[in-house]
């Protein structure tokens, strides 16, 4: 599904990604780690298309089509989803109209009517209580006074809307308490299906006990340094990330 | 001939044919002659700095309208607010238009001002009220010189109408141009609440220049919003001068919402004479092509204990231009006085242009001012965040500027009014969803 080669980015003439390379085929659950600053934010930011990066060398794959030229709304339109570290405020629309908008947007993109407006009720009504939120939340605007765990979980709650092929959870985790972040990782797990694939940001390998990875790989300075199954996960928690550092100069 | 030399020359004739108390005369005189003086403001004067009547005042306008025109109601609905029940006073071309109306002098008086100014039964409110409120400047005083028609509210003590009350102005364009003066006096005694509608509104392309002077007076615990409409055509001018002396412990807020026309020039001054007041100025300006809209406020604070908000908004497209000038004024025995102002801007085109200006004079020391002002361009961030949802760059910078103007409307205390005012907002800068309100 999504197939990143040589991905060579950064920012302003500051090289940050250096030579990427993975493979995410459908049904699976990858999960990337590593410490800060080691690039995993700017590969997500790269893959959902901002535009601010420059890729200087390689390519992303998505369904075997180069997307790396494409603006971040066909990205979306194609399928992919990035759910935010920091999501923005957007004073003045409220979630429910947010929502409504993405999905009408989508469904223009591919040639669909509007969604009738019982239909959707009914979807953000199903999702809504997938996701434990409360109906006068949705009435407010989008991400504006939100605490940490309501802005992550209205990130889930757009996904599950948008019911994206890929969905990237850059860093989903942080600022969570841990009932919102087993809300959140069961709302992800519910949505999982044979045809979508879901790419986990993290620092931590807290939230990879709710969201079981089938692949863990480790990012050190703009490289994938070493890949394994989730019991990576594991040996990283315990050792910490100077372990694979370690490994790299020996 | 420019204009003011036509509007020197019709005074005589125009005085004579009037029919009013002698008082009325010596109040008309007395602003002839000031208008006389000063003239039509010129970018010399401060005020006027950014904004020039020069292309305005070059027009042959007629000032005084022969044909008397009828205009069935569904021709014109769409500038009402219908889907509410409401009080109406309708013009067109100045001239009252009765079938269009629905005025009231059940335990209120909503009607025109031309009976108010004849009739000696108002006479008591008009010795009272009538011009005292108004401050001399040249535009006000060419306005009192001329002015027979217009508005006329006047609620008494403890007394709210049933339902809002809406003026409108239409000009059909039957002159090949028209200059309008309407005149409107808003007298609200203590304890009592009004909620008004003024919109103008040409229905041709022949140019249109409204001088209009409004006049409110807020009794004691008094209530009054005030939403003013200015979504005109290309060839229109407008000119509002609104003066508005509150008394302690009143409300009053004035809502403006400016979409269109050729130039509008907001002239809005609050006069706080008690203590406990709360004045309220809120603004959303939308324009592009070579439109001009420009906010001039003043909030005079003469007692302690009072607030002033001031919200506002604009989005320039285009080659358009905006000016906000907001005065606020403490004076010396004006303690514990809040005073908020903001301007918010968002420039579209590289071509349009804002100027905006605080401008405080405080002559107490315990009081809290506060001002702020930004001009730039759309959040880069929110746009990505947006487009990552599938949103496209266009349709997201549209969303962006809806939520950026759409939050002054939360203080509208009418619903439908609000629903009409937010789909203009959305119709003007392209948002097509079906928004909630």
């Amino acid at each position: 599904m999504l197939e990143v080669k040589n991905l060579n980015a950064g920012i302003e003439g500051k090289k940050i990604l250096k030579g990427i390379n993975l493979k995410v085929n459908a049904g699976e659950v990858h999960a990337i780690m590593g410490p800060n600053g080691s690039g995993k934010s700017t590969l997500s930011s790269v893959i959902a298309g901002k535009e601010e990066y420059e890729a200087s060398k390689g390519d992303i794959l998505f369904d075997g089509e180069s997307i790396i030229e494409m603006d971040a709304e066909d990205r979306a339109h194609k399928g992919i989803f990035l759910s935010f570290q920091y999501p923005v405020e957007i004073p003045g629309v409220s979630v429910t109209n947010f929502i409504k908008t993405a999905i009408n947007e989508t469904r223009k993109a591919k040639g669909l009517e509007d969604m009738p407006a019982s239909e959707m009720l009914k979807l953000i009504r199903e999702k809504s209580e997938l996701l434990e939120i409360d109906r006068k939340f949705l009435s407010r605007s989008l991400n504006e006074g939100f605490s940490g765990g309501e802005k992550k979980r209205n990130e889930i709650f757009q996904m599950a809307m948008l019911e994206p092929k890929l969905a990237i959870l850059d860093e989903t985790d942080s600022g969570l308490d841990i009932d919102a972040l087993r809300i959140v990782a069961n709302g992800v797990n519910k949505l999982r299906t044979a045809d979508n694939a879901v790419l986990v940001i993290t620092h931590y390998q807290r939230l990879l006990e709710y969201i079981v990875p089938d692949f863990v790989h480790v990012m050190v300075d703009g490289k994938i340094v070493k890949s394994g199954g989730k019991e990576l996960a594991y040996e990283l928690e315990e050792k910490g990330y100077d372990w694979v550092k370690a490994e790299m100069t020996a | 001939m420019n204009l003011k030399d036509k509007l020197l020359s019709s005074y005589l004739a125009f005085q004579e044919n009037l029919n009013v108390d002698n008082g009325l005369h010596d109040i008309r005189d007395k602003a002839f002659k000031h208008f006389e003086e000063k003239g039509f403001p010129t970018k010399k004067e401060e005020a006027w700095k950014y904004t020039s009547l020069n292309s305005i005042v070059k027009n042959d306008f007629s000032l005084f309208p022969h044909k008397e025109d009828t205009i069935e109601f569904k021709d014109v609905k769409k500038y009402f607010l219908h889907d509410i029940d409401t009080y109406k006073i309708v013009f067109i071309d100045g001239i009252y238009s009765s079938y269009l109306s629905e005025t009231t002098h059940d335990g209120v008086d909503i009607c025109l001002l031309s009976s108010a100014l004849t009739k000696s039964k108002y006479k008591p409110v008009i010795d009272v009220y009538y011009n005292k409120i108004a401050k001399e400047d040249s535009l006000t005083s060419l306005n009192t010189a001329f002015a027979k028609e217009g508005a006329y509210i006047y609620i008494p003590k403890s007394k709210a109408p049933s339902k809002p009350i809406q003026i409108i102005h239409l000009a059909t364009g039957n002159e090949a141009s028209l200059m309008l003066q309407p005149r409107n006096l808003i007298v609200v005694e203590e304890n009592s609440e009004v909620q008004i509608i003024e919109r103008h509104q040409s229905l041709t392309d022949n140019p249109v220049f409204t001088n209009s002077v409004t006049e409110i007076y807020a009794g004691k615990r008094a209530i009054v919003d005030y939403y003013k409409i200015q979504n005109d055509k290309e060839n229109a001018t407008l000119i509002d001068n609104t003066h508005i002396d509150q008394q302690r412990e009143s409300e009053t807020s004035v809502h403006t919402f400016s979409f269109g026309g050729k130039l509008t020039r907001n002239n809005l001054n609050f006069y706080q004479n008690g203590e406990r007041i709360n004045s309220i100025l809120k603004g959303v300006t939308i324009i592009e092509d070579k439109q001009h809209v420009d906010h001039n406020t003043l909030v005079h604070h003469k007692q302690p204990n009072c607030e002033s908000h001031q919200d506002y908004k604009g989005i320039f497209d285009a080659s358009s231009t905006g000016v906000f000038n907001g005065k606020v004024v403490v004076d010396r025995i004006a303690q514990k006085i809040n005073a908020y102002q903001s301007n918010n801007n968002i420039l579209v085109s590289d071509k349009a242009s804002i100027n905006s200006k605080p401008q405080l004079e405080i002559f107490a020391d315990d009081v809290r001012c506060s001002h702020g002002c930004t001009i730039g361009q759309l959040d880069e961030s929110a746009l990505f965040y947006m487009r990552t949802r599938g949103i496209g760059k266009k349709e997201a910078r549209a969303l962006l500027m809806y939520a950026f103007a759409n939050n002054v409307l939360e203080s509208v205390k009418i619903p439908q009014l609000k629903a009409r005012i937010n789909k203009l907002i959305a119709n003007k800068i392209g948002v097509q969803i079906g928004f909630d309100v």
